[in-house]
């Protein structure tokens, strides 16, 4: 998506407000977007903690300020920086985490970010947006952009079968219909999940959704979902997230409030920051049991013991 | 004035019954010598060391912009002046600051803002002397460094002080000045009680970003506070309290 990223702030880059910081990372991918904003576009260094401080005091002079880096190095390191001087007075910082999830696979847990919306949403003001697509990317973009509260976008690598036609985005949305059970999804791993689940008869063919920015305060359930919900034939919530403060608890959280009955629940979660051995971004999905396979497992079991 | 506001000061922190008096006591002279004569409406300060927030509440309060009636809400509930610098509420005080080693980035964004906006303001930042202990203090510094902020003015409280021991005792950086000389910055080390030395080092121009080390005293005006730690933490009774006052009104 970083392409996409960086074709959307070229656009975006007209605006003689706009600012960029990048903690020394972009090469070979925000080389344009250096191009169009000049001296608008600071690389900060190595020192996330100080870019975030000076982003903020940027925004409160009114500048739209954009702050980029690997993930766990735009949210983990300069926590604190974006608490206090950002969310805390509310200022439009966007915090842009490439890589997200295991996006960053072999290169090890410390390049992971499995636990970054879950944590930025404890924060006051707080947006986060996880598109799916890399199609999704330029809408993301502005509706962040337009956002007069701080952001945060986890980026990733668009996952879709050959072929298929990305639906035209929306905060929520439906990309496979049938009588199985819903299955909700944060990121790009939707993807992987599309062509197996189309291949299911209608009778187990799950309603497959897709929720790209939370929290769900601020982007509340659509109706044809809850009336999927309510034939309670079974929830699965799945992310490349760790169980606590993501996805899956926001909606318990909600379905419990709300009164509404979902039958049976489950939540699908990446589950460790490393195990035994390293490996690349399917190999920790396999490793978490969110892979197709695992998930297969979950929607379809009886079709599986045949 | 300086004299009124040290007894503002005092008189704020007994009828709250709160500490952190010594801290506030170092860098109140410079803080009041910047509000009076050098922060217009185009400039902007930052108190990065928030735990002196007292002496910027009495300095906005000896300038009008905070009432007498706020200042008795001091550190109580449903008031604006916390212990440390508010978020939003004061028009003066741009950032909620209390953690250490923040403030200094918030100027340079400030300062960098004003640049790229074509503005003429200065910002004014004031750090203790135990925050450069802070990494992303030295973040802040090497970026205001780099990209020559000559609108920026980073005033160091260096009382020598900090919270459980001496700062060279606890993580030495001593001698300050010789380490920050080594980076492209203006450095001065000036008597941080010395208004008219203040005021040259402040009237000093530079084409990069300056740096002034005020040599202070914590506790400074008290002879009971001056140099003792525990002034970083105690209130007063009412004895101390008739006795700083006595102090500081025969100076």
């Amino acid at each position: 998506m970083r392409k996409q990223f960086c074709d959307a702030m070229v656009t975006r880059s007209v605006n003689p407000d706009m600012v960029f910081f990048t903690g020394d990372l972009g090469f070979m991918a925000l080389e344009p977007l250096q191009q169009a904003l000049q001296d608008r576009f600071i690389n900060a260094g190595i020192a996330e903690q100080n870019m975030v401080s000076v982003a903020a005091a940027m925004a409160r002079e009114g500048f739209e300020a954009w702050v980029y880096s690997i993930a766990p190095f735009c949210y983990a390191r300069p926590f604190e920086q974006i608490r206090n001087d950002v969310a805390f007075h509310n200022l439009p910082v966007k915090l842009i985490g490439n890589g997200g999830g295991y996006g960053y696979g072999v290169m090890g847990p410390t390049h992971h970010a499995i636990e970054d919306y879950g944590v930025l949403l404890t924060l006051p003001n707080m947006h986060v947006f996880v598109p799916v697509f890399d199609e999704d990317v330029e809408a993301v973009v502005t509706r962040a952009g337009d956002l007069k509260n701080p952001a945060y976008l986890r980026l990733g690598r668009g996952e879709i079968p050959t072929g298929y036609a990305v639906p035209m985005y929306a905060p929520w949305r439906q990309l496979t219909q049938g009588d199985g059970m819903v299955v909700i999804v944060a990121g790009p791993i939707a993807g992987t999940y599309i062509e197996s689940f189309q291949s299911l008869p209608e009778a187990v063919r799950p309603n497959l959704w897709i929720v790209t920015e939370l929290p769900l305060e601020h982007n509340p359930l659509p109706d044809s979902l809850i009336k999927q919900i309510s034939a309670v034939r079974g929830l699965c919530v799945l992310e490349e997230h760790v169980r606590r403060g993501g996805l899956g608890s926001e909606l318990a959280l909600l379905f419990l409030e709300k009164n509404m009955k979902v039958g049976t629940f489950h939540h699908l979660y990446a589950s460790a920051h490393h195990y035994a051995t390293y490996g690349s971004q399917n190999f920790l999905r396999a490793q978490s049991g969110i892979d197709v396979k695992s998930v297969m497992a979950v929607v379809a079991p009886q079709l599986l013991e045949n | 004035m300086v004299v009124t506001a040290r007894k503002r000061l005092l008189q704020m922190h007994f009828e709250s019954g709160v500490g952190h008096i010594g801290g506030n006591l170092s860098c109140l002279d410079a803080i009041m010598l910047t509000h009076h004569e050098y922060i217009g409406s185009e400039d902007r300060f930052i108190l990065s060391k928030g735990h002196s927030a007292g002496a910027l509440y009495i300095s906005l309060w000896s300038l009008g912009r905070l009432s007498d009636d706020m200042l008795k809400k001091f550190h109580k509930d449903d008031t604006l002046l916390a212990g440390h610098p508010p978020a939003s509420g004061i028009k003066d005080i741009l950032f909620a600051t209390g953690s250490l080693g923040h403030g200094l980035s918030l100027a340079a964004g400030t300062a960098l803002a004003l640049q790229l906006k074509g503005q003429n303001g200065n910002v004014y930042c004031l750090t203790s002397d135990g925050e450069w202990q802070e990494g992303s203090t030295w973040e802040a510094m090497i970026f205001a460094a780099h990209h020559r902020l000559n609108n920026l003015t980073i005033l160091v409280d260096h009382n020598n002080l900090q919270g459980f021991g001496r700062t060279h005792d606890v993580a030495s950086m001593s001698p300050l000045a010789e380490k920050l000389s080594g980076f492209n910055l203006d450095v001065q080390r000036v008597d941080g009680h010395d208004l008219a030395t203040i005021r040259a080092a402040l009237d000093k121009s530079s084409d990069i970003c300056r740096v002034i080390i005020l040599e202070t005293t914590k506790g400074r005006g008290v002879s009971f506070m001056e140099h003792r730690m525990e002034w970083h933490y105690l209130p007063l009774n009412v004895e101390q309290y008739h006795q700083a006052i006595k102090e500081v009104e025969a100076k």
